[in-house]
């Protein structure tokens, strides 16, 4: 197959041997259990149980209320705790509402669990994804989008080809090469499932060729009739060829539209652990309520991957990982170059938790002070979207907020190639973050804005038309009063009706003053 | 147990100014060595008392700009400006030369304009045009390029030429120093010469005078490496070059007596440290890919056009400062087509 270049990305030093030489791990339940309301992009779930319910495995106790959002099921049984504000895993370091189940040990299942499908071939679309949606699938490539919705393409938009993304292409992430290797019978099911509720003619399973074990697991359990639709990719590790964008790029040489989505090139794109646990929910019935973690870096004494419950603190993580290192400082969720530094490890496990990367100092040292950009175009030379990073960069810094959107900045992936390289090391994607959230929060501002304004308005025009009509009928009245009194200012009106009352008075002759002015409308 | 918490990348960082300035540092040395070599230990000792004002109007800046001094320092890019700047400079010159073209480049050209990174004019040019305008004459005495073996200078006696302004007694500037090759080349045109008859000559080379072609091959390499090393990209030395040999090419195949060959134009005076050195700097330069193409042409061409018809014999250095008022300009109207949009957006 032949396959394309996309514009910059960088060689790292890929790191994933650390933890893949150890096999994977399925950890214990833990004592106690915090599951984040929102774990998805999306609205938050709406909680079903509260403190002191006992749940069962599998049970779900968030609702999803909205489209974009999905269910949230109990990882196993226990009585909830409470419901109530945690720390949670999210760069703002922030607490959000969880409900805390304590195990009780048994992991006894629901009893109306979802019934496995084996026939699911006979399925139809809208039932497939309704299961889907039930299990509470979102994807599991780290975005968290919910799948069924990514699986509900737009009226017209015929999605012919599914790509596969097993690329995981950043440095020390070994979750999804470590499942294509010990689950490949599990991810082609998923695979196929998706295939046929998407009615797709052909599907790209694209992994970097830095996974040759994964490539080799994927090929050995291929049954004749995949080969013929299911084409297995190696393409070359380069980061951020994971990025949705990018993978397209490589695959077919075709760019998706900047303010579109893969579907307006008929291609949709899921990651392996998520067509793994669309598996799971269509074949067994089972909601997603664990997930394969890498736990590794320098920080951690044996790195390795485990399979968790959501919901599990990332200690117990840690823990299964051989403890700490000595010096370790820094406990990353995510890779090195997208994820964010959680300051404490009691957050727990959540959908999109692929990675805990544990770094000491040495690892990752302080970078030097903070100098001026030098122009040296290093940023411009490695970004995939093909931007001028520092110009963004001083758009950002002059808070020219029309010119850093016509220099493309929502064109940005946030990928970090750029802050990378910078020799000056500015962190160039926290002022794109900034000048976005800055964006959307003006844009905000003015769409309230706009509405206090469209409702000023709309009270002042009904006030002045209210003032009008009371005026007009206040006239009309004096008029009658006054016979036929014109239409102009209160005291005008007064004082002309008054007058030509008195005129009327005195001429006696009934002569029609009206004449002499306006006609009264 | 809690962490730090800092932002991605969390990775040990690859580049660091200080780096970057240190590889053109090091990319220098063949080039420089080559000189001392043809012209004389005065190349060296330019070199090192123009970095060391270079260094200390440096930190005069910063400190009065109440700014870290050592990080400031650390960049190396101070050294990296009165390193550039030595090289321009004719070996012999006296040190008030040194001392007034670096004060121009580091104070007036780099600190009055914010600083590293805000300069839009390359300091190590300024200096060098602010003192060829003041001093013409300590500007045009070039040694003869015959190199240290049968040099005439000893070390001291540079040291004593540098400080005094006068050479040891029993010497004669006449008898030390030669026109450069620019120099002659223009000088013999406008005598009615023609191309020919300069560099038959006995002090041309293949395509250039002697020492200026040896010392241009080894700032060549450095050029090379600097690319090799990624420090800097293709397209500003090669668009330079090129544009400078093919602008020379035209007019030297319409009349090759009239007009030097492309060869001697690339091997002569400033053009391949100008095209891998000088025009490179980052910060004055164009940024994005195409930009940097026209910039470097636009150089090439400049240079090319004031040497032969201007009014300056090396023209590397007006062409650059005039480039550099064109950059922002070009990195406006040369902004790549973004992933994913259909058209190029320009403003
Ligand atoms: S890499 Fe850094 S210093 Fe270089 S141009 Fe980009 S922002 Fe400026
Ligand atoms: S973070 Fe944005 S600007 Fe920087 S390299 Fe990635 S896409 Fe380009």
């Amino acid at each position: 197959m032949h396959l394309h270049r996309f514009h910059g990305g960088l060689k790292l030093p890929d790191h994933k041997t650390e933890s893949t030489v150890r096999p994977l791990l399925a950890l214990d339940i833990p004592q106690v259990l915090f599951l984040p309301l929102s774990q998805h992009i999306g609205e938050p779930a709406e909680p079903l149980v509260g403190p002191g319910d006992t749940v069962l495995k599998g049970q779900r106790i968030g609702h999803a209320n909205d489209y974009i959002a999905a269910h949230l099921h109990a990882p196993t049984s226990g009585r909830v705790r409470e419901i109530a504000e945690y720390p949670v895993p999210h760069p703002s370091g922030l607490t959000a509402p969880c409900i805390v189940i304590e195990a009780d040990g048994d992991d006894r299942w629901h009893d109306d669990r979802l019934r496995g499908w084996p026939d699911w071939h006979e399925r139809d679309a809208r039932s497939l994804r309704e299961r889907i949606r039930d299990a509470g699938i979102v994807g599991l490539g780290g975005a968290a989008f919910p799948t069924a919705v990514k699986l509900n393409p737009r009226p017209g938009k015929a999605i012919h080809t599914l790509v596969v993304n097993g690329a995981e292409c950043e440095p020390y992430i070994s979750c999804d090469d470590t499942l294509m290797r010990e689950r490949p019978k599990s991810v082609l099911a998923g695979v196929r499932i998706v295939a046929h509720l998407l009615g797709v003619e052909r599907v790209l399973f694209a992994v970097e060729d830095n996974k040759p074990e994964a490539l080799r697991a994927l090929r050995d359990a291929l049954s004749s009739h995949d080969r013929s639709r299911i084409q297995l990719v190696g393409i070359p590790s380069i980061y951020p060829t994971g990025g949705e964008r990018q993978l397209i790029r490589v695959l077919t040489g075709r760019e998706v539209p900047s303010a579109g989505l893969p579907a307006d090139l008929g291609i949709v794109c899921h990651n392996p652990g998520t067509l793994k646990a669309v598996a799971d929910a269509v074949l067994d019935g089972h909601p997603l309520i664990s997930r394969i973690v890498t736990v590794t870096g320098p920080g951690v004494r044996e790195p390795r991957n485990v399979e968790a419950l959501i919901g599990t603190p990332f200690a117990d993580l840690v823990a299964a990982a051989g403890g700490y290192a000595p010096e370790v400082n820094r406990l990353v969720m995510g890779g090195p170059m997208m994820g964010f530094a959680v300051g404490d490890d009691a957050v727990p496990v959540i959908k999109g938790t692929n990675c805990l990367l544990a770094t000491r100092p040495q690892d990752t040292p302080e970078p030097g002070p903070l100098m001026p950009c030098i122009r040296c175009g290093e940023c411009t030379r490695v970004c995939p979207a093909n931007l001028l990073p520092q110009q963004l960069y001083w758009f950002a810094k002059s808070k020219n907020f029309d010119a850093i959107q016509d220099y493309g900045l929502f064109d940005c992936i946030e990928c970090g190639c750029c802050a990378r390289v910078c020799p000056s090391n500015i962190p160039l994607v926290q002022y794109y973050r900034f000048a976005k959230n800055e964006i959307w929060a003006r844009e905000k501002e003015r769409q309230k804005a706009d509405l206090a304004r469209e409702r000023f308005e709309f009270r002042q025009l009904r006030q002045q038309r209210e003032e009008q009509e009371k005026a007009e009928r206040l006239a009309r009245k004096k008029a009658a009063v006054a016979k036929q009194a014109p239409e102009g200012e209160k005291k005008a009106a007064i004082d002309a009706a008054l007058e030509r009352a008195r005129a009327k008075k005195a001429a006696q002759t009934g002569e029609n003053p009206a004449d002499n002015g306006r006609p009264d409308t | 147990m809690r962490f730090e918490t800092r932002t991605s990348p969390h990775l040990i960082p690859s580049h660091s100014v200080g780096g970057v300035m240190r590889q053109v540092l090091y990319a220098l040395v063949p080039g420089t060595l080559a000189m001392t070599w043809f012209f004389g230990w005065g190349v060296l000792v330019n070199v090192m008392l123009a970095v060391l004002f270079a260094v200390g109007f440096e930190a005069l800046m910063v400190a009065l700009r109440r700014r870290p001094v050592g990080a400031t320092l650390a960049d190396s890019s101070a050294i990296l400006a009165g390193w550039l700047f030595a090289l321009a400079i004719p070996p012999l010159a006296p040190f008030w030369v040194l001392l007034t073209g670096t004060a121009f480049a580091i104070v007036v050209a780099k600190h009055l304009y914010g600083g590293l990174g805000y300069n839009p004019f390359n300091p190590a040019m300024v200096g060098y045009v602010v003192v060829l305008v003041s001093f013409p004459r300590e500007i045009s005495l070039w040694p003869a390029p015959e190199g240290l073996l049968h040099g005439s200078l000893t070390l001291l006696q540079t040291l004593q030429t540098s400080l005094t302004g006068r050479l040891p007694d029993g010497m004669e500037w006449d008898a030390i120093t030669r026109a450069s090759p620019l120099d002659l080349m223009r000088d013999g045109l406008v005598a009615g010469q023609t191309v020919g008859e300069v560099t038959r000559s006995p002090v041309f080379g293949s395509f250039s005078e002697t020492g200026w072609e040896w010392t241009g091959n080894l700032f060549l390499l450095g050029g090379l490496w600097l690319l090799y090393r990624r420090v800097i990209t293709w397209h500003i030395p090669a668009a330079m070059v090129l544009t400078l040999a093919t602008t020379a090419g035209v007019f030297w195949v319409i009349d090759p007596d009239q007009f030097a060959s492309p060869a001697f134009h690339v091997f002569s005076g400033a053009a391949i440290i100008g095209a891998f050195f000088i025009a490179t700097d980052p910060v004055s330069a164009a940024t994005t890919p195409l930009g940097r193409i026209l910039y470097g042409a636009g150089i090439g061409l400049l240079t090319y056009v004031i040497r032969t018809w201007g009014g300056y014999p090396d023209a590397v250095a007006f062409a650059v400062l005039l480039m550099n008022m064109v950059a922002p300009t070009l990195d406006h109207y040369t902004r790549p087509r973004i992933f994913g949009h259909s058209r190029d957006r320009h403003g």
